[in-house]
């Protein structure tokens, strides 16, 4: 390695970087006014978190159906991933109710809120009537599990003269439904502002073609719980199935909606009814005695690497420690929240760059009992190792994106959780072991001088 | 040198002595599935301000009643979550009787309902689905980085294969283990699974890189002889990465660790021994009787293999 003072500097100048974001009491980064705090997330497993308690919100004599309770809780976990909240649990508790529990004291009313949203969208036949944006209406579509007076914000406007109180009590004709959708996506129109766009299953595309042919010049009615988002006249047929939604939104407001389209609306009404703060699910002492065995655990592997492999184990053992810091900065800064899954893949990961040293000591070994000279058998031990290096850690990559992606899309957050630290371990370890540890035993081979094999490396 | 390789029938057996009972077990008695994939109760109480019990004393308590499942949550005004598999009426008050009993104080039931599990089926079946996708993708990757080398498509099956031993093994234990010493297949169990799965595929492609390299070098050796060669050069690496990785950590955690991660560790040692185990005794054989076709003489009385 030519310019191995330069990689020396580098990896000590990223190695301080990391160090400063690891150590506790971080204050973060202020770039203008965008500050980003550095703290550790723990799951609700490690650290516990806050318990919301939601129930479904029909009278309390009409019987919940079970399989809609069951329905609505895969949908608010989709959700939820949807909205990049991860590692939340929802659980189903007694006939009317779903225990939901985050992770961390994050403030979960904003969450929970757009959780809640029934989020049933409609497309509706105004005819040649304009009606205002947030008037709540009557559909065609049945509307008995939907509340309007508990689930949809009131309407805005003063509902006072005799033409608004007629378009709320006339019964609109639903055109599709949120159902007919078949793909959801955010996008900005050219005014920047975000925007739904949408495309329409064959079904849906059908009749809207239809319908937009057959109106054009008159208004269409977008509808969310029966409250109206937008109401744009049509211009021309929509014959392609592709269209897009534009209301008052934030990014925040649309990514929700998009999130509530995307995984179909709640088959039933929620209200929360408690929010409360819970403790750790695996239990404080006993975790508390499982880091101090895994700290034991550590110690041993790091006498056995030196005792083993004398010089160039201690040197490993300092790669290891620097990898260590940084993935965990990684952690820090992205953020990841850290469940045990979370941390078995972090563990997993600490195995490849512990096997990955291993691979390379045990070449330079080989190298050495053949008689090569020290930087020679270094260069020549990289370069055998490396292929097996490579290719077992890619797989590990291949495998935790393709369990990532499985795990986000379906809401199987443990798998997810997994998945992400393992792989960001495995990248941080790839590029750990071909700058740090051979940068390190190529100085620390010309610092000792070494003339006795056996008795620095064990040979 | 030693011959690894011809006892290949003979590792093929200890790993079905293992696996058969596990699977007669699980045909017989089902898998332990824990509260996370089945449901179960959740009893809600609160002690006055004075007493505060530490959660295990009643997940000690529950388990002197016959419930070994119970996970205890505190909340931050001092009430007790206890999610258990299925109590009833009588067994609730029995408990709360014996809590009265032990803390000297008679709890105030906040709530009790049944629960759904927080592990739906759904994503069980899909968490199965992605290790299926995931599976083939290594099959492709490892053809395609083995393409050097005669028939690569071969190291990918067998690396599955392989890697599909480890899992089957850690269930079967995990069965076996359910049946007479109470564990339990829980979120944590799923866990362990997906650990055991990238370990026993990176494993098994260190292995078949030294076959890759030795391929270009003696490109004269038998087969069988070639793989037995590469498997003895990796077989310090083996051990030692086995250790480093697993052996110390897990073992002491196993050993002194909280009860919680106890079953974890364990499963977690014993998934982690067999990644390292099966890409020498189950990968490379399976490579060498592939070449040698050797199921052709299974059933032709004695099988003959290579001397080396």
């Amino acid at each position: 390695m030519r310019h191995r003072v330069l990689v020396l500097v580098i990896i000590l100048v990223v190695l301080a970087a990391a160090i400063w974001v690891v150590l506790p009491n971080n204050p973060g980064i202020t770039v203008g006014e965008n500050h980003r705090s550095f703290d550790t997330v723990l799951g609700l497993d490690l650290q516990g978190g806050m318990q919301v308690l939601l129930e479904a919100d029909v009278p309390a004599d009409q019987e919940v159906n079970a399989q809609s309770m069951q329905d609505a809780r895969t949908i608010l976990e989709n959700r939820s991933n949807g909205l990049g909240v991860s590692e939340v649990v929802f659980q189903v508790a007694g006939n009317r109710r779903i225990v939901g529990e985050f992770p961390g004291l994050t403030d979960t009313e904003q969450v929970v809120a757009a959780l809640k949203q029934t989020g049933q969208l409609e497309f509706v036949d105004f005819g040649d009537t304009f009606v205002n944006v947030g008037t709540v209406v009557k559909t065609s579509l049945g509307g008995s599990q939907v509340n309007p007076t508990a689930e949809t914000p009131a309407a805005t406007g003063t509902p006072t003269s005799e033409t608004t109180i007629d378009i709320q009590n006339t019964v609109w004709n639903t055109i599709i439904t949120g159902s007919d959708l078949k793909a959801v996506v955010v996008t900005t129109n050219n005014m920047n502002q975000p925007i739904i766009s949408f495309e329409l299953s064959p079904e849906g595309q059908k009749v809207f073609a239809e319908f937009t042919t057959n109106n054009v010049g008159k208004f269409i009615g977008i509808v969310l719980d029966k409250t109206v988002i937008s109401s744009p006249s049509i211009d021309e047929p929509i014959t392609e199935g592709k269209g897009a939604i534009s209301g008052n939104f934030t990014i925040d407001s649309a990514n929700a909606l998009a999130v509530q389209l995307r995984y179909g609306s709640l088959p039933v009404a929620l209200k929360v009814i408690e929010t409360r703060i819970v403790g750790p699910t695996l239990g404080a002492d006993s975790l508390q005695k499982s880091l101090l065995a895994g700290i034991v655990g550590l110690i041993i592997v790091i006498l056995f690497m030196t005792l083993y492999y004398r010089l160039p184990g201690a040197v490993s053992i300092l790669a290891i420690l620097n990898y260590a810091v940084l993935t965990f900065a990684l952690y820090k800064v992205i953020p990841v929240t850290l469940t045990l899954p979370g941390i078995a893949g972090l563990l997993l990961s600490t195995g490849g760059a512990l096997d990955a040293n291993i691979l390379i000591i045990e070449r330079l070994k080989e190298e050495l009992r053949l008689g090569r000279n020290i930087q020679t058998a270094l260069e020549l031990a990289w370069k055998r190792a490396w292929p097996s290096i490579r290719d077992s850690n890619l797989a590990t990559i291949i495998t935790s994106i393709i369990l990532f992606w499985f795990g986000s899309s379906f809401g199987a957050s443990a798998v997810k959780g997994f998945a992400l630290t393992l792989a960001l371990g495995v990248a941080v370890s790839l590029i750990n072991i071909t700058f740090v540890t051979r940068t390190l035993l190529s100085f620390a081979f010309d610092i000792f001088k070494i003339e006795n094999k056996a008795k620095w490396f064990g040979i | 040198m030693f011959n690894l390789l011809s006892k290949r029938y003979l590792y093929f057996a200890i790993s079905l002595i293992i696996i058969l009972p596990g699977l007669i077990v699980i045909a017989i008695w089902g898998l332990p599935l824990s509260i996370d994939f089945t449901g179960g109760s959740m009893l809600e109480l609160k002690f006055t301000e004075a007493v505060a019990p530490a959660p295990s004393d009643i997940v000690l308590l529950y388990q002197g009643a016959g419930v070994v499942d119970a996970q205890v949550t505190t909340t931050s005004s001092g009430e007790y979550i206890i999610r258990s598999s299925f109590i009833d009426e009588d067994k609730r008050i029995e408990l709360v009787n014996a809590m009265a009993d032990k803390f000297g104080v008679e709890p105030t039931i906040l709530s009790y309902d049944s629960v759904g599990p927080t592990i739906g089926q759904e994503v069980t079946n899909r968490a199965g689905l992605a290790i299926a996708v995931a599976a083939i993708a290594v099959i492709l990757f490892i053809t395609f980085s083995f393409r050097g080398i005669a028939h690569s498509f071969r190291y990918g099956v067998c690396a599955i294969l392989a890697m599909l031993h480890d899992v089957l093994i850690v269930i079967s234990v995990s069965a076996i283990g359910g049946h007479f010493f109470g564990w339990q297949i829980d979120s944590l169990f799923l866990t362990a699974l997906l650990t055991v799965i990238g370990f026993s595929v990176q494993d098994k492609i260190v292995v078949f890189d030294r076959i890759r390299e030795n391929s270009a070098i003696y490109r004269r050796l038998p087969f069988e002889v070639l793989v037995n060669h590469s498997i003895v050069q990796t077989l310090q690496r083996s051990i030692n990465t086995q250790l480093m990785t697993s052996e110390f950590m897990l073992l002491a955690m196993a050993l002194f660790g909280g009860v919680t991660l106890r079953e974890f560790s364990l499963i977690l040692l014993i998934g982690l021994l067999m990644g390292t185990y099966s890409s020498l005794f189950i990968a490379a054989p399976s490579l060498v009787i592939w070449e040698n076709q050797e199921w052709k003489n299974w059933f032709k009385g004695k099988g003959k293999t290579v001397q080396v």
